[in-house]
């Protein structure tokens, strides 16, 4: 015997726009507002890095090797001379590319994927997931490094190796909410309305995985840019004498102890780029909680 | 031990009607606010009731007019930081709850006092066997061992009316349906027999025939255990059955209180009114099921005047300046309306 | 319950196929011949000959998979020519190196993690909560390389206190376990705040509370159970992502474990070796998840008693 006084609901406010909703919670997060600062900052130094880097990164000076950082080498020189806060700035600039090429090739591979796997289902779905998991299963650095063994070392390398590996979680979290969406009376209403299905992925259900897609970016960026680094450490990713954070901290390694500048200060630089791309997926993620929460 | 007299709007109560021996439970003047960015939400105002021995007292009104946060009040269980009592006593067999510290209300709670919940799907711990859950309270109030706890819950079970109630104490929540959960949460809420119960909207979750054997088993324990039971809900049709005194809340303030006859023969308040013509009867067959028109006002911007002015139908334009006091019309029947000015 | 277990074992099987066949495509597309990049210059073409045929390598690519699996399933994967020995006998004997490696590194993460995790939940927005959660974040956004030469020129080289490599001792794993297991333990203290969080708002908390439980019983006996199960999930993955940091680890901390053999085994394009490195890695990674499994099933009555 329910009353009729349940339906009576509180009062509504009104409501905000997706995008303003989201500056201002953003705004109101202090750390997620200090990484887009710093981030900031790391893309202008990239973008201007021929007019603020002191010195050429790849000229070489025997005679001024292994400065400690002072006025003159404000982050000191490495082993062949060089300075190292010019080949920091040059470096962001491989950091920044690494950060966003392969991330967004390995999003819209995901993407699409997990909305063919959750929208056509059965044996679309599972061939899609079972690969999905293959990729997943495996230690995503290794998976990598064998793409780069059979690749050759290279840049452009890189690039497909981190793409490939890291589509899956991507495939995954869109299937998920592909399957939840699909069920809804509106992706029935335009199938019956003759909608091509292709278009229902775009137009109706790809809008509503933005959300989750955003803060899979925001935080795929540093990924990749750890992932890149890493192999460069280990000498299957850039090649000498690129300015690459990784390749500077591997070259480093061996003077650890007399200099350890070299290899500490790349880390540094990745660490804080890490630090603000993960601050602000974790504000973004915060702010869009309500519509994550489908 | 026993207040003077209470002053509910202005009026003195005398204080016999609160020091009566088999009073239970004595709620006066309490006020819960609600302190956010926004502003203060007087989710609770100034509201006042008494529950005795063996009486089942109902607190009616629409979703947010403050009857569950009354209820969470009495236990202590407001959600702080933001919100508080602010003001009022709440005397539970003489004690004056509001003064006891944390530690002390823990010792309260489940023993003396207890509460159960609207839904029973979630309210119980799904990691657990029901058994354990029901044994908790008699080990932690009762200083009981394992073994008489389970006996004492096996006793419990019996008493809820529980089939196959030895079985059931090993089970775990999600392998019993609604209607025996909220069984179980009525067999944790009675093992320390506590002299107060107070059950938020028992039955909304559950369907029609298994509500009926829920309301049931609450007038059995009123019988045999003479316990005192102030309960909640949105439905009048669950008042007439049950409760034998009631009071309606709205936007936080009592609107009327009487006893359960007199509320039914005689309601005064346009608000109550309005609740008994939405009850869809046999009679009305084929007409169209009355809704009370508008909504709930924002706490946080009340009007001026009477805070039911804008949904009432026989409203005047004294209504819109003036808020009424809560008016005594004659054996303990209450009303806010300027229509019964005392 | 073995039912379970035999079940999730026949699923992992595909798994471990595609492993295998995507590794075995992948290395075999690598152009020039294999057996001239393993060897010197210097060696004739007979030579040659005899190694491809030994190797199997003139034969259609379906056949050589087939033998590599049918090989391994006897135990055979393969000899390093560079080592001169059977790729079997490395990888196990290294295996038990990485494995304390990643024992010490999960008890690590564990042990550090969850008690910041729940200490962050109780003095929620205060200094400990921003530390605790602060060192989280840092632990996941530090490069494990980075954090490996950091400890190893502060703790090694400036104060003395730990050896800078090597695996003879108990003191030779502390910093390893640290550098491999913060990133693991930054995940699980943020999984366990947000996860208890989360269940702290149930309903069955507030029964507890309205039962007569203290906040911090109720923390202890209602909450934490309920808050686990997403944490071990995440366990599962933590595996993979501790046997790839293995591998870096392994290399600066010289530790002989498997990681460091499949970098040897990149560099010196070792395919036997990297081949079996990589085969025995996914295997201990489908075991890992198992153990995952089993956690959870355990932890949550709502599975066991499907």
């Amino acid at each position: 015997m329910e009353s009729q006084l349940q339906a009576i609901e509180q009062p509504q406010y009104v409501e905000e726009s997706f995008l303003t909703e989201l500056f201002q919670s953003l705004q109101q997060n202090k750390s997620a507002l200090a990484g887009c600062i710093v981030l900031l900052l790391f893309i202008s130094a990239a973008v201007l890095a021929p007019y603020i880097a002191p010195y050429d990164p790849y000229h070489v000076d025997m005679s001024q090797q292994f400065q400690k950082p002072s006025a003159q080498y404000l982050l000191g020189t490495d082993m062949f001379g060089r300075d190292i806060l010019s080949r920091i700035i040059y470096g962001s600039r491989i950091s920044l590319v690494i950060g966003l090429v392969p991330t967004i090739i390995s999003m819209v591979i995901g993407t699409m994927l997990g909305l063919i796997a959750g929208y056509y289902g059965k044996k679309t779905d599972y061939i899609i997931m079972r690969t999905a998991d293959v990729v997943m299963a495996f230690p995503s650095l290794l998976l990598a490094m064998v793409v780069m063994y059979t690749l050759g070392a290279s840049l452009l390398n890189i690039f497909i190796a981190i793409s490939l590996v890291n589509w899956a979680g991507t495939a995954r979290v869109v299937r998920s909410q592909t399957l939840v969406l699909k069920e809804k009376e509106f992706v029935e209403a335009a199938k019956i309305m003759g909608v091509k299905n292709w278009v229902i992925l775009v137009r109706h259900l790809l809008p509503n995985c933005i959300p989750s897609l955003l803060v899979l970016f925001t935080l795929g960026i540093p990924e990749a840019i750890m992932a890149e680094a890493t192999l460069s450490f280990l000498g299957v990713g850039a090649q000498p004498p690129m300015a690459s954070w990784g390749l500077m901290a591997s070259s480093g390694k061996e003077f650890l102890f007399m200099a350890p500048w070299i290899a500490i200060v790349p880390g540094v630089a990745i660490l804080l780029v890490a630090l603000a791309f993960n601050f602000l997926g974790d504000g973004l993620r915060d702010a869009l909680d309500p519509y994550l929460k489908q | 031990m026993a207040e003077d007299s209470a002053v509910i709007d202005g009026h003195k109560i005398s204080g016999t009607a609160i020091a009566e021996k088999d009073t239970m439970l004595a709620v006066t003047g309490l006020k819960t606010y609600f302190f956010t960015k926004k502003g203060v939400i007087p989710a609770v105002d100034d509201v006042s009731f008494t529950v005795k021995k063996g009486r089942i007292v109902g607190i009616v009104g629409e979703s947010g007019c403050g009857k569950s946060m009354t209820a969470l009040s009495l236990m202590g269980l407001v959600p702080a930081p933001a919100g508080k009592i602010v003001a009022g006593s709440i005397v539970l067999d003489g004690k004056n709850l509001v003064n006891l510290t944390e530690k002390e209300m823990c010792q309260v709670r489940g023993n003396e006092m207890s509460m159960i919940f609207q839904e029973p799907m979630t309210s119980l711990n799904p990691v657990y066997t029901v058994g354990k859950q029901v044994m908790e309270a008699a080990i932690l109030h009762q200083q009981l061992g394992k073994a008489e706890a389970k006996e004492k819950a096996l006793e419990m079970f019996k008493l809820v009316g529980i089939p196959e109630p030895q079985k059931r104490l090993d089970t775990y929540p999600h392998q019993l349906s609604g209607g025996l959960r909220q069984r179980v949460m009525i067999a944790m809420a009675l093992c320390c027999r506590p002299k107060l119960l107070i059950a938020d909207e028992p039955t909304t979750a559950l369907d029609v025939t298994v509500q009926a054997q829920i309301l049931q088993l609450m007038k059995k324990l009123q019988a045999e255990l003479d316990s005192a039971i102030v309960l909640i809900t949105h439905d009048m049709g669950v008042v007439a059955e049950v409760c034998d005194d009631v009071t309606i809340m709205y936007a936080g303030k009592i609107v009327e209180q009487a006893n359960v006859f007199e509320l039914f023969d005689n309601c005064l308040h346009p608000y109550t009114a309005g609740l008994l013509k939405a009850l869809p009867t046999l009679r009305k067959n084929g007409e169209r099921l009355y809704n009370i028109p508008g909504m709930l006002p924002n706490l946080l911007q009340l009007p001026k005047g009477c805070r039911f002015f804008p949904r009432c139908e026989s409203a005047s334009a004294i209504c819109a300046e003036q808020e009424p006091d809560l008016v005594d019309v004659g054996q303990g029947h209450l009303v806010r309306c300027l229509k019964y000015r005392g | 319950m073995v039912l379970f277990i035999i079940k999730r074992i026949i699923s992992s099987i595909p798994i471990l196929l595609g492993v295998t066949l995507l590794i075995f495509i992948l290395l075999h597309i690598v152009p020039g011949d294999p057996v001239t990049l393993m060897m010197n210059d210097h060696v004739d073409p007979d030579t040659i000959a005899r190694v491809r045929a030994q190797m199997h390598l003139d034969e259609p690519i379906y056949i050589q998979y087939f033998n590599f699996i049918w090989d391994a399933l006897h135990g055979d994967f393969g000899v390093s020519y560079k080592m001169n020995r059977p790729v079997a006998t490395l990888l196990w004997d290294a295996f038990p190196n990485t494995l304390v490696l990643a024992t010490a590194a999960m008890i690590f993460s564990w042990v550090v993690g969850v008690p910041a995790g729940i200490l962050s939940v109780v003095k929620k927005y205060s200094v400990i909560d921003y530390f605790f959660m602060g060192s989280a974040l840092l632990g996941v956004s530090m490069p494990v390389f980075w954090s490996g030469l950091l400890l190893q020129y502060i703790f090694a080289f400036t104060l003395g206190w730990l050896p800078v490599s090597g695996f003879d001792n108990i003191l030779c794993l502390i910093m390893p376990a640290v550098v491999l297991g913060w990133g693991a333990a930054g995940t699980i203290a943020r999984l366990t705040r947000s996860s208890l969080l989360e269940v702290m708002g149930n309903d069955y908390i507030r029964t507890a509370r309205a039962k007569g439980l203290s906040a911090i019983a109720v923390l202890f006996n209602h909450a934490l159970k309920n808050s686990f199960l997403p944490v071990v999930t995440v366990m599962a993955i933590q595996v993979a992502s501790m046997l790839s940091g293995s591998v870096i680890t392994e290399t600066i901390f010289s530790i002989p474990g498997i990681g460091r053999i499949a970098v040897n085994a990149i560099q010196t394009r070792d395919l036997p070796l990297l081949q079996g490195s990589i085969l025995f890695t996914t295997i201990l990674v489908i075991l890992g998840n198992l153990a995952a499994d089993m956690m959870y099933f355990f932890l949550d009555p709502r599975i066991k008693n499907k």
